[in-house]
């Protein structure tokens, strides 16, 4: 394994949330360019570990090498470091202006000129090319969430970190988004960690999956070996559906 | 009720004259009010956001303090801005006593409360998932309180539109720090107050109405400025 090719490398990790251990990591490393799938029942500590990923909280104990930068509670990133990644959450959150507006806000907060004919292939790709001057506030669900991760890919993230993006999504909708993640990781070399409850989309998507428990990692490994060659107890029950939380 | 026919008829004259007492009073009663309400929005927003957005020890202790603001007795402001600006107080040397100044002070500390107290409630009620995505996006502390604002515009406009409904209103503390004086401190309240106790209904109504007026035409425009925009429509 090359050492340029890791882009985060978590050392130690312990997050505490009202005097509870919700997260603690001994090793984790995030290669650049792939899908990671993180997986494990609610309450593991997913979403607190994207967290920490986008620099929007610190650890309490540990230290995130992040780009060949080690942070941690200490040392944050800088706000340049920190705009080299994003997240789509499970609920998409958009400002009550209008789809074109939403998706060139990150653009403009950056101060960088907006390219309103990549925003229209953008999305012409995600089917919104109708949508363009509508209120983002009035959009289904579906396509609120489209925009949500048009609006991520816009100024090409190093990261893509996605917060079960798929889970209120009908069928039609988890293909767009599915597809569109693939299409645009082969052209970029972004680097995605994704959080699913759909083992048949990590299955789609993942490089490696990563079980993840009582805010610990169970088991991390390669797809084919994750699914097919299960090492630890607990990750056979969670893919045979008897881990509940 | 012939009194009230009367009134309005002499009123009416008085308006479509163009009167010179009339049409002094109004410019005084804006300018003050709306310099007062200039300030109120430029210190009552920014706080408003701040305490909406941010959470530290004793915040509890101030949001109490600024709901007493919002609710505090106009005219103990008028007394304690009269005491301060007296030639006793700490700022008689400004000599700013029976002046707009002392008003515009006094108009101040009676509305910024409440811009900051509905602008705190508006901001509060924006989704608290946006204020994460938008730091995720990379805003920084400044473009998120900005945007949070763009967000809660209704209720900013609703703060602003309340202070300033308090305070184009209010008789007691301009009269007490103002003096009432004619062509100089006389504004349209404390206007109708002289002209009812001298029997002049007729210029009393006509401010009356002319107050009435300023106060809706204020607040339409307000409530048509952002167009159908804002999450609460
Ligand atoms: N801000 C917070 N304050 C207190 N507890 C929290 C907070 N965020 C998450 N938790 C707790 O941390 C644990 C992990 O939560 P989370 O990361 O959301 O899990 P997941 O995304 O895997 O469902 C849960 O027990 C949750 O209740
Ligand atoms: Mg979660």
């Amino acid at each position: 394994m090359i050492k340029n090719n890791i882009v985060y490398m978590l050392n130690n990790i312990s997050k505490i949330y009202e005097g509870r251990d919700v997260l603690s990591i001994n090793q984790l490393s995030i290669q650049k360019g792939e899908i990671f799938c993180l997986v494990g029942p609610s309450g593991a500590g997913k979403s607190t570990l994207l967290r920490l990923l986008n620099f929007l909280e610190a650890p309490d104990q540990g230290e995130i090498k992040f780009l060949d930068q080690v942070y941690s509670q200490s040392k944050q990133p800088s706000l340049d470091i920190k705009r080299k990644v994003t997240t789509v959450f499970q609920r998409p959150a958009l400002m009550t202006s209008s789809v074109v507006k939403n998706i060139a806000y990150p653009l403009k907060i950056r101060g960088e000129e907006v390219d309103y004919d990549q925003i229209d292939q953008l999305l012409i790709k995600l089917g919104l090319e109708d949508l363009k001057d509508q209120r983002a506030d009035k959009l289904s669900g579906g396509e609120a969430q489209r925009v949500s991760l048009a609006r991520a890919l816009i100024f090409k993230p190093e990261v893509l970190l996605l917060d079960e993006p798929t889970s209120n999504l009908d069928p039609a909708n988890i293909k767009i988004i599915e597809d569109i993640i693939i299409d645009y990781i082969k052209t970029n070399k972004t680097t995605i960690v994704m959080v699913t409850h759909n083992l048949f989309q990590a299955k789609r998507l993942a490089d490696r999956v990563g079980l993840l428990h009582d805010g610990s990692f169970i088991e991390v490994k390669e797809k084919e070996g994750f699914f097919n060659n299960p090492e630890q107890e607990l990750t056979k029950d969670y893919l045979a559906g008897r881990l509940i939380c | 009720m012939d009194l009230l026919i009367e009134g309005l008829q002499e009123a009416i004259s008085l308006l479509i004259t163009f009167d010179p007492r009339v049409i002094n009073i109004i410019l005084t009663s804006l300018q003050v009010t709306g310099t007062a309400l200039f300030f109120a929005a430029l210190i009552g927003i920014p706080l408003g956001a701040f305490l909406g957005l941010s959470d530290f020890p004793g915040k509890s202790i101030i949001e109490a303090v600024l709901y007493t603001g919002m609710g505090f007795p106009p005219v103990a402001i008028g007394l304690l801005v009269f005491i301060t600006f007296s030639s006793a107080g700490p700022f008689g040397f400004l000599n700013w006593l029976f002046t707009t100044r002392a008003m515009i002070i006094a108009q101040i500390i009676i509305s910024f409360p409440l811009v900051a107290g509905f602008t705190m409630t508006a901001v509060n009620s924006v989704d608290s998932n946006l204020l994460l995505q938008l730091k995720a996006l990379g805003a920084t502390k400044r473009q998120v309180v900005l945007a949070i604002l763009k967000e809660s515009r209704l209720g900013v406009l609703v703060s602003v539109i309340a202070g300033f409904g308090a305070i184009i209103s209010e008789v007691g503390a301009v009269m007490m720090v103002g003096g009432n004086i004619e062509r100089s401190t006389r504004v349209l309240t404390t206007a109708i107050v002289l002209e009812t106790r001298k029997g002049n209904f007729g210029l009393a109504i006509s401010f009356g109405i002319i107050l009435l007026t300023i106060t809706f035409v204020v607040n339409f425009c307000m409530s048509i400025l952002p167009g159908r925009g804002g999450r609460n429509d």
